[in-house]
């Protein structure tokens, strides 16, 4: 059922989206702060990159989603949400390097060539194989972890690579944890909301995966992990940061059971 | 399939499994007799998941011992990704654990389908035990190590080591036919005295909840399992060792009194393995290995009792052929 209703969504959904893009209007509409602060030196991103997406590129996607799934024995849920192709903000504990890949995984493949993961540029920029992954398979949004300027900050960043159509994948602890707690979040989701606020923000636990991947070690142990995606929650009227974060955390545990 | 009492086991399989999947649907249309829904439920959930192992398992015959191995490989694989998931380990166990799967579990099936009984036998027991030992201490993590240690160790063994004695039974030579050695015959009877194994556990299984549900009394350990009851054990391994008799042709080197024997000792061995697992999910506070992978029951939950029947079903065929 879930497929019928995607696929009717991409006919209606994505199309009028992508025309949507091609249109400076709606660019105006929605963003003009970012592009016009912008320093000059910071080209606009294409927005619809998975359209130009070579083959080679969707192959090695599908098949490391697919391997991943395997390796992680990942079990999916989705606890009062459902997959959509609007535009959303799925936000995770981090606990593995695998995270990130995983739940791009765990979305149904139509969701999955929208969405965008987040990932540290100082990490997936190193070696010509890891870009490639990142910026062609996973079409991942490279933050600078040790370059961060006033007028060129993370969230803009991403909201602007995001443009009207794209979903995104952030991990509001920052980094992972070691403990297998999950950390304080850090503000970067509550500025996310706050310029976006019609944005759907996803909250997701993972579950295990610390187990299969720890922080410092580079060979899986293939256990069996669980993904669970949880319904929806938006920024309220008059929310403190310090509230609506905490909030957003507690929503992410609550999918623990 | 040219041997007479494979046929006969084939088709008189066939027949039972469709008796019995005609009862479970004439008691789900006929929901005014008596029997209470959700066990009619339960009962057509297990019809099902033994077409499923019938079907699988023929598959895997009909492909040959090569593919049986493999089969039982995987499927002991993903019995210890269940047992260790729900076991906790430390980080200190990570490179372990990655041998683990990805070493000793492969090559000790390698060595099975190999028929190197003098390595596999010690290979898992020893040299994987002392191996996982002196990886978590080099790896520097020294708090609970016995616990830790001993927990791997208790997966491979139960999970890999004792299953893999299923699919060994292949190897044996153990038609001694009028005509000698019929390499055709002898195959057969390998795959007949694995079936055997697998059907007396199923029926032991079911005669264990059966006869629970009729006599059952006194419960063996509350605390650990809320069916398994003594008459249980009792009514579950008489009726087991009569039908092992009763099909004591089926099983190559056995008489009706030695099989009768095995049914016996493999309905005990059964009643033990699944046990040991309810006590091991008792602790951990699930229900069944299954409830991360979400729709279906664990892997460890339907291999439980094979896997403790298993090792002691080989060696009284051992015992059997040698004397």
């Amino acid at each position: 059922m879930v497929s019928r209703q995607l696929s009717g969504m991409k006919k209606n959904t994505i199309l009028s989206f992508r025309f949507y893009n091609s249109s400076a209007q709606s660019l105006s509409r929605h963003q003009p702060p970012f592009l016009m602060l912008a320093p000059a030196d910071m080209p606009t991103p294409p927005l619809d990159q998975s359209v130009s997406r070579s083959p080679l590129c969707k192959i090695t996607g599908l098949a490391l989603a697919g391997m991943a799934r395997l390796l992680a024995g990942a079990s999916i849920r989705w606890i009062a949400s459902q997959p959509d192709t609007c535009q959303r903000v799925y936000f995770a504990n981090h606990t593995s390097h695998l995270d990130a890949l995983l739940i791009w995984a765990s979305l149904p493949r139509l969701i999955r060539e929208i969405t965008r993961p987040v990932a540290a540029k100082d990490y997936w920029s190193r070696g010509a194989l890891r870009r490639w992954l990142a910026e062609e398979v996973f079409n991942a949004i490279l933050i600078d972890r040790t370059d961060i300027k006033v007028h060129q900050s993370p969230v803009d960043l991403m909201l602007r690579q995001a443009g009207d159509t794209r979903s995104l994948i952030v991990f509001p602890e920052g980094s992972r944890s070691t403990s297998g707690e999950v950390g304080e979040f850090k503000s970067g989701l509550y500025y996310l909301a706050k310029k976006r606020p019609e944005i759907e923000l996803i909250p997701v636990h993972i579950d295990n995966l610390n187990r299969v991947l720890p922080r410092g070690e580079f060979l899986p142990v293939p256990l069996l992990s669980c993904i669970t995606f949880g319904p929806p929650l938006w920024l309220e009227r008059d929310e403190s940061k310090l509230d609506f974060l905490a909030r957003a955390r507690r929503a992410v545990l609550s999918l623990k059971e | 399939m040219n041997d007479i009492r494979t046929i006969a086991l084939v088709a008189g399989v066939l027949l039972l499994l469709s008796i019995v999947t005609g009862v479970g649907q004439f008691l789900k249309r006929h929901p005014d007799r008596g029997i209470d829904a959700a066990a009619v439920r339960t009962f057509n959930m297990r019809i099902r998941g033994w077409w499923v192992l019938c079907t699988v398992l023929a598959a895997a015959f009909w492909l040959g011992s090569t593919a049986t191995v493999t089969l039982f490989g995987f499927v002991s694989f993903w019995a210890l990704r269940e047992f260790i998931t729900l076991t906790p380990t430390r980080k200190g166990d990570h490179r372990a654990l990655f041998w683990v799967f990805f070493l000793f579990t492969p090559l000790h099936y390698v060595l099975v389908g190999l028929n190197r009984y003098d390595i596999y036998s010690v290979f898992l027991p020893v040299y994987a035990t002392l191996f996982v030992l002196a990886r978590a201490a080099v790896a520097g993590d020294y708090k609970r190590f016995l616990e830790r240690t001993a927990k791997i160790q208790a997966g491979l063994v139960v999970c890999v080591y004792c299953l893999s004695f299923a699919p060994a039974l292949l190897e044996l030579h153990v038609d001694r036919g009028p005509e000698g050695i019929n390499q055709l015959s002898s195959r057969d009877a390998n795959f007949r005295l694995l079936f055997f194994l697998i059907l007396l556990v199923q029926f032991a299984d079911c005669m264990q909840y059966v006869w629970s549900r009729m006599l059952g009394q006194r419960l063996v350990a509350a605390a650990v399992s809320s069916n398994r009851t003594w008459e249980g054990l009792l009514g579950s391994a008489t009726s087991t060792a009569l039908l092992a008799a009763v099909l004591w042709w089926a099983a190559p080197p056995f008489q009706p009194w030695q099989a009768a024997i095995v049914g016996l000792v493999v309905a005990i061995m059964g009643f033990a393995g699944g046990m040991t697992m309810s006590a091991i999910k008792r602790d951990r506070g699930v229900k069944d290995y299954g409830t991360l992978v979400v729709g279906h029951g664990g892997v460890l939950d339907r291999i439980d009792s094979i896997c403790f029947a298993a090792p002691v079903f080989y060696h009284m065929t051992v015992l059997v052929i040698g004397s």
